[in-house]
């Protein structure tokens, strides 16, 4: 008994360490991230194999993703793109990504930039400012939801929680599908 | 050994006193609120001191002194019970002038805070993670300029401060100046500063604000009116032009790179927003808020690896080859 008591408190204790978090890059780690291998359409593609021995950080890590939320407001992706809502850029809340919902693809269309006025931003951030971002973007319109997510906004929300998984919805095929015709759910 | 205790008391005290003196203490206030801020300080300081000590007499008296023979307990002494209930009553009343006394002058000491007479000139400060963004306004809004991490103001005269935060809750502290007033997201505050005495006050974030709420420092630099207004047109002019090749290169290199999509460069194609004003960079004492003086060679360590000397900033490490680096800093050097 006591024993299981000493097991219990040990596997509660573990669940103490605090998420790491990657403040500083080392060059060499930095400059291989930017290389991805992207399709020749431009459309998907593979990460670096760095990007798996650091664990997808950009995906499950609350504080990458927060500052691509931050980064998100910095560099003025609202203009175009508003809380997520699209204006004069697509929507990332419809479920419907242009270029697939991979992290490579978004990565690439913020750094490279894509046809219909999309601006390349290779000159205006790093390239783990760039992931951060892509992690954030992805966020916005998520098919399933996430343990981490970004800090919630000071003032009103304008859509659903980044955490909340809001395409979710847009592919639920239930009675009365939002998307008639929208094929296979993700 | 005794003896060498204590004869080095007077050394300690006068060690720890000194810690009173300096470029940011309240107790060496050149400023009018500071000044009213530090009477108060003494005011309450001496008086507790002295009802500190009156009780531990009192106290001391009363251990040490030896218990009356027991008397049967009906057994009244009046004249013990009168002197012992005036003596109560006596200490009640005390307590109550001292408190209502303490309530009466920190009421008029911190409306004295409040600078009387029409503001010579307004600063707005925005405390953001982790540095100050300062802007100062002129008659047209071409004349609006903004730094960082560094206020000038004229001596002798009311200047207003206008605090926001911009991201979380900061404080506003140059504590040879003035108290303190807090920098809230969404909420204007205001503080009023009249400094005495010209000379450089170091001033520092007062409100826990994330990982390097310790590097959130700033000068407030206080000097006579016409030194003031010759620093205020230096700023107002667009950056200098680069003066030799190498800082053309630097130029060429901060406009080309991720640097000039978050700092400005008046005079440049520069505009970012998000990053400190670099204008002119160089006319500054510190960088990265307080964090080095500003150098050349600060200037190159800070661009090369922001990450390694101010853990958690958000200023990125940007890839730079050996030349960009060394043509960068000396361009930013050269932004007098």
């Amino acid at each position: 008994m006591r024993f299981v008591l000493l097991l219990a408190c040990i596997v509660m204790l573990s669940g103490c360490e605090r998420e790491e978090r990657q403040l500083r890059l080392d060059p060499p780690v930095a400059d291989a991230l930017n290389k991805i291998r992207l399709m020749p359409i431009g459309i998907a593609g593979a990460p670096p194999e760095i990007y798996f021995a650091l664990h997808r950080p950009y995906e499950a890590n609350a504080y990458n993703l927060n500052q691509g939320k931050r980064l998100y407001a910095w560099f003025g992706c609202s203009s175009c793109h508003a809380d997520g809502q699209g204006g004069t850029g697509p929507s990332f809340l419809d479920g419907w990504w242009l270029y697939g919902p991979e992290m490579v693809s978004i990565f690439a269309s913020i750094r490279d930039g894509r046809p219909h006025g999309m601006p390349a931003f290779r000159d205006k951030m790093t390239a783990d400012q760039i992931w951060q971002l892509a992690g954030y973007v992805q966020t916005i319109g998520a098919y399933s939801a996430r343990t981490a997510a970004p800090s919630r906004n000071d003032d009103k929300q304008t859509r659903p929680a980044e955490n909340r998984a809001p395409a979710a919805i847009l592919f639920d095929q239930g009675p009365s599908p939002v998307h008639a015709d929208q094929g296979p759910t993700p | 050994m005794r003896r060498e205790i204590r004869r080095s008391l007077p050394g300690l005290a006068c060690l720890l006193l000194a810690g009173c003196g300096g470029w940011q203490s309240a107790m060496d206030a050149h400023g009018t609120s500071a000044a009213s801020l530090k009477q108060l300080i003494i005011l309450i300081v001496v008086v507790c001191s002295v009802v500190w000590m009156l009780v531990m007499i009192a106290l001391i008296r009363a251990l040490s002194r030896e218990r009356a023979p027991r008397t049967a307990p009906v057994d009244v002494d009046a004249e013990r019970v009168r002197r012992m209930s005036v003596f109560i009553s006596a200490a009640v009343a005390a307590t109550v002038i001292v408190i209502s006394g303490f309530t009466v002058t920190s009421f008029f000491a911190t409306r004295r805070l409040s600078v009387a007479g029409p503001d010579d000139l307004t600063v707005k400060v925005s405390g953001l993670q982790w540095w100050w963004n300062v802007q100062y306004f002129g008659a047209t809004p071409a004349e609006n300029f903004q730094t960082a991490n560094e206020i000038h103001i004229p001596v002798g005269r009311n200047v207003r401060f206008q605090l926001e935060g911009d991201d979380v809750i900061h404080s506003f502290w140059v504590p040879s100046l003035a108290g303190k007033q807090d920098l809230i997201p969404g909420r204007p505050n205001e503080l009023s500063v009249r400094a005495e005495r010209a000379g450089i006050y170091r001033g520092q974030c007062a409100e826990f604000c994330g990982m390097q709420h310790a590097h959130m420092a700033f000068f407030v630099i206080a000097e006579p009116q016409a030194d003031f207004d010759r620093w205020a047109e230096m700023q107002r002019q667009p950056a200098a032009q680069p003066a030799d090749s190498e800082a053309a290169a630097g130029q060429q290199a901060f406009l080309s790179k991720p640097c000039a999509a978050c700092h400005s460069v008046r005079g440049t194609a520069a505009t970012g927003t998000s990053g400190p004003d670099l204008t002119h960079v160089g006319s500054r004492k510190t960088i990265a808020a307080g964090l080095f003086d500003t150098t050349r060679g600060s200037l190159a360590a800070w661009i090369a690896d922001p990450q390694t000397l101010k853990p958690g900033n958000n200023m990125p490490m940007v890839t730079l080859s050996r030349d960009e680096l060394l043509s960068v800093s000396a361009y930013l050097a050269s932004l007098k």
